[in-house]
């Protein structure tokens, strides 16, 4: 009832609309549908290992001032020392403690990851509510412009596009992000064609609605399950792509610490084969948090999959 | 049929010159001049602007670009900025071993994934199908330089079964096992991230094709489980397989050009690598441009090939 007598509530009722989660609910479910989602999810559990191991990485990124043993760009006078107490993982060439930069690096890949897929996300659901929406000549456009960016293979051209404008941690997060939209933009346009015939946008047009509140408040919440399920699969392939290119040299520089220039140092076969700590924790770090997301993933397709199979 | 495979020729030519555009593009915002890396640090203003009047660097970008595109068309690439050699030699000197790797490595690939993908469907939920699994999320998830890394410190570096770095030893007399020898771990690493993701698919689609009507009707004949796994449901859960590689292609670009730099391998992931160091962006575009029409012509033949082996997909 609070509800209810706020002005600025947009209640659904009033609208004489429903929404898909209501529609659901009437239809003679008793659960919601994000509650029925999220059920699936959590008996899922390997998506729920990974969801709890994600977030534990998202927390060592937070709060890593707290609880980095040391400055990570700090030089100390034993380079090369193999772990003891002092140094966890030990220090590398530099001087460096390496348990500190592995726990700092948490920051570049969880902000790369996350940072770059809201971009795409978000220019990737507009493009193709516009493309699927308008129809005709914009969609054409949009999917042209959609298959030039799909021919460019990916990694390469955030490669060669960080090479020339400089590789940073900002750069990086921007190109990623400016290439990724083309698999939204064809998953949103795609159920924007299916959605757009439904009777409830047809009421909402007639009603006079505006464009854009059709476009997202009535389509785009039903649109929202698959672009969730791609936009997860993006991080873990984001946070690989800074590890390349860090790796490569072509992301975030030294001094600044991120798990895939940590490996840089594994080129030289000295490091390789003699100072496993220098390599093995990053690169496991890497893989852990790929991993997770990867599970996560796989949980939400599953989960909204068994339940449009329904 | 025909027509479909007409238009969707026609339609993959906007693409194509877009991308041409857009590769030139992305190439020109490259700040410096390739200029002043090429002449003597001594040289005079005078000499400098000589050198870009010779080199048409002068001009408006889209006078360039018309320019680079004609020459494009007589198969003129234009010449390395750093060593001056024609840039489609260089290509074709580089182009080989990057072939090789990919070829072995998608075979390879495959050659897992299909088996243990058609074994998981048969068996599944059971342990072999829960492994099958774990090594699929481990095929998508690791980093290329990580496992390459990972495969020279444990074959290499410990165990000296295999050399590593470039294709042939140095100053070996070369030969086909030397080069086999040379291919395998970068092959190894390839193939697992494209087995990893192969599998998931092969083992959903045959599931998907093994619950079929058809199937229970050869399996009420008496057809042997062999016969009905291995020819009826093979072949109908391979068609959707053709798009994955699709998806494979631009995938193993970007992981041919990590794991080259990690073994050392002489194609044209190194190349890109050198040229980025070098601010070679004449070579950089024509391996861009390269990438791209593979990845065209990849996506344009599967589309074909899709068409051809399901003629129950009409295109309208």
């Amino acid at each position: 009832m609070a509800m209810k007598l706020n002005p600025n509530k947009n209640v659904p009722e009033a609208d004489g609309l429903a929404t898909s989660e209501q529609m659901i609910a009437k239809l003679g479910d008793e659960e919601s549908y994000l509650h029925m989602v999220s059920r699936r999810f959590f008996k899922h559990r390997l998506a729920f290992i990974g969801l709890i191991v994600f977030l534990l990485i998202i927390l060592i990124a937070a709060l890593a001032p707290v609880i980095a043993p040391h400055d990570p760009n700090k030089i100390f006078n034993e380079f090369e020392a193999a772990p003891s107490a002092t140094h966890i993982l030990g220090t590398d060439p530099v001087g460096r403690d390496v348990m500190s930069r592995l726990i700092y690096g948490a920051q570049v890949s969880i902000s790369v990851g996350i940072g770059a897929v809201a971009i795409y996300v978000a220019i990737g659901i507009v493009l193709g509510l516009v493309a699927g929406y308008f129809g005709k000549w914009i969609d054409m456009i949009i999917m042209r412009l959609t298959d030039i960016f799909m021919s460019f293979p990916y990694f390469m051209v955030i490669l060669v596009l960080v090479s020339i404008i400089g590789p940073s941690l900002f750069n990086i997060t921007i190109v990623i992000g400016l290439l990724g939209w083309p698999a939204i933009a064809r998953l949103v346009r795609g159920s924007v064609l299916s959605i757009k015939e439904m009777d409830y946008v047809k009421a909402g047009v007639a009603l006079g609605y505006s464009t854009p509140k059709i476009l997202f408040q009535h389509i785009l919440p039903n649109a929202l399950a698959p672009i969730l399920v791609n936009a997860t699969f993006g991080v873990a392939s984001a946070i690989i792509m800074e590890a390349s290119l860090s790796f490569l040299g072509m992301g975030v520089r030294p001094p600044a610490a991120s798990w895939g220039n940590m490996l840089t140092q594994a080129e030289s076969i000295t490091v390789l084969s003699s100072q496993p700590w220098l390599w093995i924790p990053p690169g496991m770090m890497i893989l852990l948090a790929v991993l997770s997301v990867n599970f996560i993933g796989d949980g939400l397709r599953d989960a909204i999959e068994s339940q449009n199979a329904k | 049929m025909f027509q479909y495979i007409i238009r969707r020729i026609l339609i993959a030519i906007p693409v194509l010159f877009g991308v041409t555009v857009l590769n030139f593009f992305i190439i020109n915002l490259a700040p410096g001049n390739p200029v002043d890396m090429m002449v003597n640090p001594s040289a005079t203003p005078e000499q400098l602007a000589a050198t870009k009047h010779a080199l048409g660097l002068d001009q408006p970008v889209w006078v360039q670009y018309w320019n680079w595109l004609t020459q494009l068309f007589h198969g003129n690439l234009g010449f390395s900025y750093s060593t001056r050699e024609p840039v489609t030699q260089i290509l074709l000197a580089h182009v080989g071993p990057t072939v090789m790797l990919m070829r072995v490595s998608l075979i390879v690939g495959y050659l897992i994934a299909i088996p243990l993908g058609i074994l998981c469907a048969r068996k599944q939920n059971s342990w072999i199908d829960y492994l099958v699994t774990g090594f699929s999320f481990f095929g998508i998830s690791v980093p290329h330089f990580f496992l390459g890394l990972g495969v020279i410190y444990v074959f290499a570096s410990k165990l000296l079964l295999f050399p590593t770095g470039s294709m042939n030893t140095l100053g070996g007399d070369g030969g086909l096992m030397d080069t086999i020898n040379h291919l395998v771990l970068p092959v190894l690493v390839l193939a697992t991230g494209i087995a990893g993701n192969m599998v998931r698919y092969v083992r959903s689609s045959m599931l998907d094709v093994l619950g079929k009507d058809y199937l229970r009707t050869a399996k009420a004949k008496g057809l042997s489980q062999f016969i009905i796994t291995n020819k009826h449901a093979l072949r109908n859960s391979l068609i959707p397989i053709i798009t994955v590689i699709g998806i494979d292609i631009p995938m193993l670009i970007g992981g041919a050009i990590v794991t080259e730099q990690v073994f050392q391998w002489p194609g044209l992931g190194l190349l890109t690598i050198q040229s980025i160091t070098s601010r070679d962006y004449s070579t950089l575009m024509a391996i861009n441009l390269l990438a791209a029409l593979t990845v065209l012509v990849a996506n344009l033949l599967t589309d074909i090939l899709y068409a051809v082996a399901d003629p129950r997909i009409r295109y309208d």
